[in-house]
């Protein structure tokens, strides 16, 4: 007997569809698990008092402060680097063998594991160049993890930049930078501003590379030389070493949270950027 | 006379150059530096005693990774088991099923799922699968099951968002015809659409692999990490990721060394699965 | 007469494709000049020459000369930048810079060094009454200048333009998509602008060449048919083709 094709089509749908909505659903378990055995224990408290032993007692407002250490920090060395890298992909050159180079190496930086980066920040900048533990060592180390995102959603936004904006622009007698700085870039902002959210996404949830570079140090870091650890490190050593599931669940809910608002802000920044081109 | 916005133009474009070349720069360091700690041993204790040996006791001398190099791949087929298919019907509901509406509300969902730190898996991995497979499977729970269950969600967001982008691609003129010749849809998406798409579908899952082979902090938290082959799905495991993040904070010596070896390993796999994603398919989609 | 702008035997070629064949034109100070032609005639190309936006165009070759002043302007010792200081355009389909309607006109005075802010106050002021548009927009120069409508977008083009105080203003096809009220508003600028500034005006609308333009030169298929007081070619043309152009036979 044959099945009837339509028979298939409806049955097919169905199980694609449930299948889908399993997969929001798996999102929606994890935020909500997180959420709900978490947020008892989340108050200004928490939020705003030093751990005390080893994380059992106290709050994580020095995780919390080197989270917003080493994501800022990272950022502010990445953005620079990563947008002139792409308005010069853009802007300065035609498709050669050179720009093959600079994009096999962006995307080669971006398939590498973290724990890569972990271990190669270790050798390069904690021992070699002698930096130890710190907040400097967490920030170069992840500045060079962050740069691929950086640069791909930069080169996105630039590219849709209208081409008769530039023109515009030369006719009024404004150079090629003049008119990258003036025109492109502003015209290209919300795009560039969702690669820095995503990017800061990325620093705030690292945990492999970090451990290794910046250490795991419980004081407030006060100098880039100084030791200290993120809210996602502070997070696993928690639950890894059984230290306290209620601290571990608290830290989980900020670090989600931030997480969350991050992306989200980054979807609303895209979209407020495709719906100006459209 | 050479005035000056000429010269300021000049010494824009060499440094914006310099910026472009600091990617290369970045990866040559990695690259050397990595090398550089993980070849040394490779010639002292000999290749094969290093990737087919079976002991790992770097203290005393014996650094096989044969077994995390086993596991990893192990973790990472069982992980593409689960996420696949799933990863790919989602891919294939968004792009040919779900109105605009859907689409739009569930691509940003699952790409914030893309965004949850892997220590938060990992977390919920020990609280939740472990103590399942315990439970309903014996064993101590942290094993290569529980290790690929989460795993296979974890790489979901990836091979979603890459097929989504490869079944979109296929051109409309396709479905129509297939349409027109009485095709159901489930027939068009099956003869025609996933066919054409085919490329990138395999990319997002090989893309996928790297990602799972490259998880480090939530596979330790849940394989269990011990040093032998698993035999069954219930066995702990350690893979390689996990045997760098475990060690490296107190080794020293011949002991870093041999991290570094591993290290040196995992990125030859990872160089090799990018080559295939990035070069090896889409050329052939460029054809 | 006095001629501002010149042309010498100039060719001009996209790839295998000419698309000027040997132009010698003399362009004369403080008049309106019209180019007319059909599309294809390569009016608009002698004009990007003129303002060197040529040099954004891939695999161009050119030969012959074009000067202003009786200097080449194709000469490697010129500086373009500075040039199109010299000659500022307006382009057929008017694109404000996404930003307020004062910074679209202080775009240009700024590029050349000039930040105060009553100076370029003075410009914007100065520039948009000339273009015929301070009137409407003088209580909102902070708002973006998207959403000024489409007729008042061109002048506040215009105005951008004269802001950076040049010789030389080139219109392609200025009023190619805006109503005739627009067209009219813009055409009365440009006739009191004349006696400051030497205007070439692109267009494919012959009337509008004979109402405002004191010369008007004929192009076919990148050469230059007729060219005469616009008088003496809208009522006695030499060429056959030219009267048939006119005549709307063709175009």
């Amino acid at each position: 007997m044959r099945i009837n094709p339509r028979f298939i089509n409806r049955f097919v749908r169905m199980g694609l569809n449930v299948q889908a909505y399993f997969t929001v659903g798996i999102l929606i378990i994890i935020v909500a698990i997180i959420f709900f055995k978490g947020f008892p224990h989340v108050n200004f408290a928490f939020i705003f008092s030093f751990p005390e032993d080893m994380g059992r007692e106290g709050g994580i407002f020095p995780s919390i402060v080197g989270t917003i250490q080493l994501a800022l920090l990272s950022i502010l060395l990445a953005t620079p680097l990563g947008l002139g890298t792409a308005v010069f992909l853009t802007e300065y050159t035609k498709e050669s063998l050179f720009t093959k180079f600079i994009r096999f190496g962006v995307e080669s930086l971006a398939g590498i594991p973290s724990i890569l980066y972990g271990l190669f920040g270790f050798i390069f900048f904690v021992i070699k160049l002698k930096m130890g533990w710190s907040l400097l060592a967490g920030v170069l180390t992840m500045t060079i993890m962050i740069l691929p995102t950086i640069i791909r959603t930069s080169e996105e936004a630039i590219r849709a930049v209208p081409r008769q904006l530039r023109i515009v622009s030369y006719s009024l007698s404004a150079s090629k930078w003049e008119t990258i700085k003036k025109v492109v870039i502003p015209a290209a902002i919300p795009g560039i501003l969702t690669g820095i959210m995503l990017s800061i996404g990325r620093a705030v949830g690292e945990t492999a590379a970090i451990i290794f570079t910046m250490g795991s140090s419980l004081r407030l870091p006060l100098s880039l030389m100084d030791s200290g650890r993120t809210m996602a490190v502070h997070f696993y050593i928690l639950a890894r070493e059984g230290i306290s599931m209620e601290k571990a669940y608290g830290t989980a809910v900020v670090l989600v949270l931030s997480i969350l608002l991050i992306n989200i802000l980054a979807y609303y920044i895209m979209n407020k950027a495709i719906a100006r081109y459209s | 006379m050479i005035d000056r916005t000429v010269l300021k133009e000049r010494f824009v474009k060499w440094v914006l150059v310099a910026f472009a070349l600091s990617s290369l720069l970045f990866l040559f360091l990695i690259f050397i530096f990595i090398l550089a700690e993980g070849l040394p041993l490779f010639l002292k204790v000999g290749l094969n005693k290093i990737i087919f040996g079976m002991k790992w006791a770097p203290t005393k001398g014996h650094f096989g990774i044969f077994p995390m190099i086993i596991s990893s791949f192990l973790v990472t087929i069982g992980a593409l088991v689960i996420g696949a298919p799933l990863g790919l019907s989602c891919a294939i509901y968004l792009s040919e099923y779900a109105g605009k509406r859907t689409r739009m509300l569930l691509k940003p969902a699952i790409e914030l799922l893309a965004g949850i730190p892997s220590v938060v898996f990992g977390f919920l991995g020990v609280i939740y699968i472990v103590p399942l497979v315990r439970n309903y499977l014996g064993g101590s729970g942290f094993s290569l099951i529980s290790t690929c269950l989460v795993l296979g969600v974890m790489i979901l967001p990836t091979i979603i968002s890459i097929s989504f982008d490869a079944l979109v691609s296929v051109p409309r003129t396709y479905r129509e015809g297939s349409a027109a010749m009485g095709a159901t849809k489930w027939q068009t998406i099956y003869k025609v659409i996933i066919p054409s798409a085919k490329s990138g579908i395999l990319a997002s899952f090989i893309l996928g692999m790297g990602r799972a082979i490259g998880e480090t902090m939530a596979v330790i938290m849940i394989a269990g990490n011990a040093l032998k082959i698993p035999t069954s799905i219930l066995d702990p495991l350690r893979t390689l990721t996990g045997n760098i993040a475990l060690e490296l904070a107190y080794a020293t010596g011949d002991h870093r060394l041999g991290l570094f070896s591993t290290g040196v390993v995992l990125m030859v796999i990872i160089m090799i699965l990018n080559y295939i994603a990035n070069f090896g398919i889409k050329r052939k989609i460029a054809k | 007469m006095d001629t501002k702008i010149a042309t010498d035997r100039l060719r001009l070629s996209f790839g295998t494709t000419e698309v000027l064949k040997s132009v010698t034109i003399k362009v004369h100070r403080n008049t309106i000049t019209g180019f007319m032609g059909p599309s294809g005639s390569g009016k608009s190309t002698l004009i990007s020459v003129i303002n060197r936006m040529i040099d954004f165009e891939n695999n161009v070759k050119i030969e012959g000369d074009a000067t202003i002043d009786g200097t080449s302007i194709l000469d490697g010792s010129i500086n373009p930048i500075e040039l199109r200081r010299r000659v500022g355009t307006v382009f057929a389909v008017p694109i404000p810079l996404p930003r307020s309607i004062f910074e679209n006109i202080a775009y240009g005075p700024r590029l050349k060094g000039t930040s105060d802010r009553t100076t370029l106050h003075h410009i914007v002021e100065d520039s948009l009454k000339k273009a015929f548009l301070w009137d409407e927009v003088k209580d909102r120069l902070g708002t973006s200048a998207l959403k000024l409508s489409g007729g008042q977008q061109q002048r506040l083009c215009l105005a951008r333009t004269l802001a950076l105080k040049p010789e030389i203003i080139l219109l392609d096809e200025p009023c190619s998509g805006l109503d005739p009220i627009s067209t009219a508003k813009i055409e009365d600028a440009l006739s009191e602008l004349k006696s400051e500034y030497t205007i070439i005006l692109v267009s494919n609308n012959t009337k509008q060449i004979a109402r405002i333009s004191d010369f008007s030169a004929f192009f076919y298929l990148g050469e230059l048919i007729e060219y005469d007081t616009t008088e003496k070619v809208f009522t006695a043309p030499a060429e056959a083709k030219t009267e048939d152009y006119i005549q709307g036979k063709f175009g």
